[in-house]
């Protein structure tokens, strides 16, 4: 009984500790959505807000054609970014698990150094890279692989896909590279034991032990992706925006928060269904992991 | 089948792996053979893993030749060898039920679903663990891990079961089960295994012929039986089993064979059967006696061939038996008797002045 309330009092007095926290994060994570919901509810009347509860805004943004155009092409272009992201990361993520045997620290201490300059300036490199008059156009006429140069590298999707992967790829590496680490290195000699050669061991046993971490991976890319702004904007030309630029443009120079609300809110719920989808099928396919 | 009669299967000669500077194994030379259940035993370290190893094929030897059944394996992957493990932590698939697990293996041959099924059935029968397919790897126990990955080797019906530790992770109970039951299975099936321990209670009770290792080296290589009594090496003989040392001196060599004086017992003469071939007899400097062959005679009048005043100065009760450690009147370190607690037999008080028994066919020369 003793031992019961002792427990007790240790967790009590663990939520204490950890309430600020966890207020704080509740309230600046709970308030923005409830307001973006509440928003997405009422009606923008030039200046003032029509707060009468209507379906309209929904009515507007999953009937007109822009908007669906704009959502599927950030569903696909994000799609190919965690595609692309998460198949560049795998081979990195293995190379480091199970090839470097010195120094793992140090190689995924470098694989974070991307992060030390900013967002923004990362992106506004590639866009002098891709450029026109650009790095790669430059450095290709110069030693004439090219004649004229090349313009499907920039203000375009394929712009944005390779300016997204490569931001997100640590966040790829580190999740594979975890699951990696975390398989039983006998179970590989196992299978080898039993007559697979490499190839067929990667396919039935270390792909499906990666299965969580190669999920993790995805999510981890497709979720914030999605939703990326900076990127279309800056790289992505006019067909490679996406519609969370159409959210920013709603929320300012076209002054209909509401409406924006409600894209908000709905390409909250597509990507929230879609990642589930994704969830149950990787689950599916990693088999019944422990 | 008398595994002493069979031909060879495992042939190593001269097998030598180093890393860098450190020789794991150093010129080993043994022929394992066929259908005998064959130990390496030997402390954490000396390499006994190394070597099972380099038979499965998950290393190869830095010089020297590994061969089973007369086909050298020398650039052969493991998946190629007629060999297969069982790996000490069992390396249970989690990812797939253990009919799964045990055809593994199979679906790498050309096997219809029915006769893998077959044969999975088969090998969970053999292991006694029938109606088990269907379980998820997370829901056996040590034992029955244990058992999926031997019936998983079996099923691919080897040349060779390679097993590394394959009772450590169990306890005590279970082992000595298992132990018995491993055994009988590795009779009945009339397989080679080749077993890795360190325990040499396991390698006694399991194997026909032990390999003893200390240091990458094969120290002795023999049956249980002559490993216990006839230990060539002090090493050997404190590895296995308790066993007691005495100084003595190398008095003169006979017809009759090698005459000794052991400092707390007296002038003994062993025969020549007994004097290990490789000993050179002026060399010998202790002899060793086995706890179980000292014998603390409970009257002047029970018998025995020869026999050594003490005092016993510490007991330690098994129930079963006890343990007395004897200071004998002729000097030397104190020397370990087991007793069995047989009716009529007290236990004995520190102090108690005895008369030790001992025979010279049990007295084992060491240099």
């Amino acid at each position: 009984m003793r031992m019961r309330l002792g427990l007790d009092r240790e967790a009590r007095r663990g939520l204490l500790l950890l309430s600020p926290t966890a207020g704080y994060a509740l309230l600046m994570l709970a308030a923005p959505l409830v307001m973006v919901v509440t928003f997405s509810f009422w009606t923008q009347d030039y200046l003032d807000i029509d707060t009468t509860l209507t379906l309209n805004n929904y009515r507007e943004a999953w009937s007109e054609p822009i908007y669906r155009v704009l959502m599927f092409r950030s569903l696909r272009i994000s799609l190919i970014v965690t595609l692309a992201t998460v198949l560049l990361a795998f081979p990195v993520a293995y190379f480091l698990s199970f090839h470097v045997t010195q120094r793992k620290a140090l190689w995924l201490f470098l694989i974070t150094v991307p992060f030390w300059t900013s967002y923004l300036i990362r992106v506004f490199l590639w866009k002098v890279i891709l450029g026109f008059n650009g790095v790669l156009n430059t450095a290709l006429l110069e030693v004439g692989f090219i004649e004229k140069p090349l313009t499907f590298i920039l203000y375009n999707a394929n712009a944005v896909v390779l300016t997204l992967a490569h931001a997100w790829a640590p966040f790829a590496i580190l999740p594979i590279f975890v699951a990696l680490e975390k398989i039983d290195r006998s179970l590989l000699e196992a299978a080898e034991d039993l007559g697979d050669g490499p190839l067929r061991r990667f396919v039935r046993v270390t792909l499906p032990l990666a299965m969580p971490g190669v999920i993790a991976a995805t999510l981890i890319v497709l979720i914030p992706t999605v939703g990326d702004f900076i990127t279309p904007r800056l790289v992505g030309g006019t067909e490679g925006l996406m519609i969370a630029n159409m959210i920013q443009v709603q929320f300012g120079k076209a002054n209909n928060a509401p409406l924006g609300a409600a894209l908000a809110v709905s390409s909250m719920v597509i990507v929230a269904a879609v990642s589930l989808v994704i969830y149950l099928a990787g689950k599916k396919l990693g088999g019944k992991v422990e | 089948m008398a595994p002493g009669t069979n031909k060879g299967i495992i042939q190593l000669s001269d097998v030598t792996r180093t890393f860098g500077a450190f020789y794991a194994l150093r010129k080993i030379n043994a022929e394992i053979r066929e259908g005998e259940f064959f130990s390496l035993l030997g402390p954490s370290g000396c390499g006994k893993t190394t070597l099972l190893r380099l038979i499965a094929g998950f290393d190869e030897p830095t010089s020297g030749a590994i061969s089973i059944g007369g086909r050298p394996m020398a650039g052969i992957a493991a998946n190629k060898r007629p060999t297969n493990m069982v790996f000490q932590s069992y390396a249970i698939f989690p990812h797939l039920n253990v009919a799964e697990n045990v055809g593994y293996g199979l679906t790498t041959r050309k096997l219809s679903k029915a006769e893998i099924a077959a044969e999975v059935e088969k090998a969970l029968a053999m292991v006694d663990l029938q109606g088990f397919g269907g379980r998820a790897a997370h829901e056996l126990s040590g034992g029955q891990r244990q058992r999926v990955a031997l019936a998983r080797a079996l099923v691919m019906r080897p040349k060779v079961v390679l097993l590394d530790e394959p009772l450590s992770a169990l306890d005590k109970k279970l082992r000595d089960q298992m132990q018995v039951e491993l055994r009988a299975l590795q009779q009945s099936i009339g397989i080679t295994f080749i077993l890795v321990t360190h325990d040499q209670e396991e390698a006694l009770i399991m194997s026909d012929r032990i390999a003893v290792m200390f240091e990458g080296e094969i120290a002795q290589m023999a049956s249980p039986e002559q490993l216990y009594r006839r230990p060539r090496t002090k090493r050997v003989a404190s590895f296995i089993g308790v066993m007691n040392f005495l100084p003595a001196t190398f008095v003169a060599q006979g017809d009759d064979g090698v005459t000794v004086d052991i400092t707390a017992l007296g002038r003994v003469t062993i025969r020549p059967g007994m004097v290990p071939e490789v000993l050179n007899p002026a060399t010998i400097d202790t002899i060793g006696i086995r706890p179980e062959m000292l014998t603390i005679l409970s009257n002047d009048a029970e018998p025995a061939e020869r026999s050594a005043r003490g005092s016993v100065t510490g007991t330690s009760y098994y129930g079963d038996m006890t343990y007395y450690t004897v200071q004998l009147a002729g000097g030397g370190d104190p020397v370990t008797i087991s007793m069995r607690n047989t009716a009529g037999r007290s236990v004995l008080p520190s102090g108690s002045p005895v008369t030790v028994g001992w025979g010279a066919e049990s007295v084992v020369l060491f240099e």
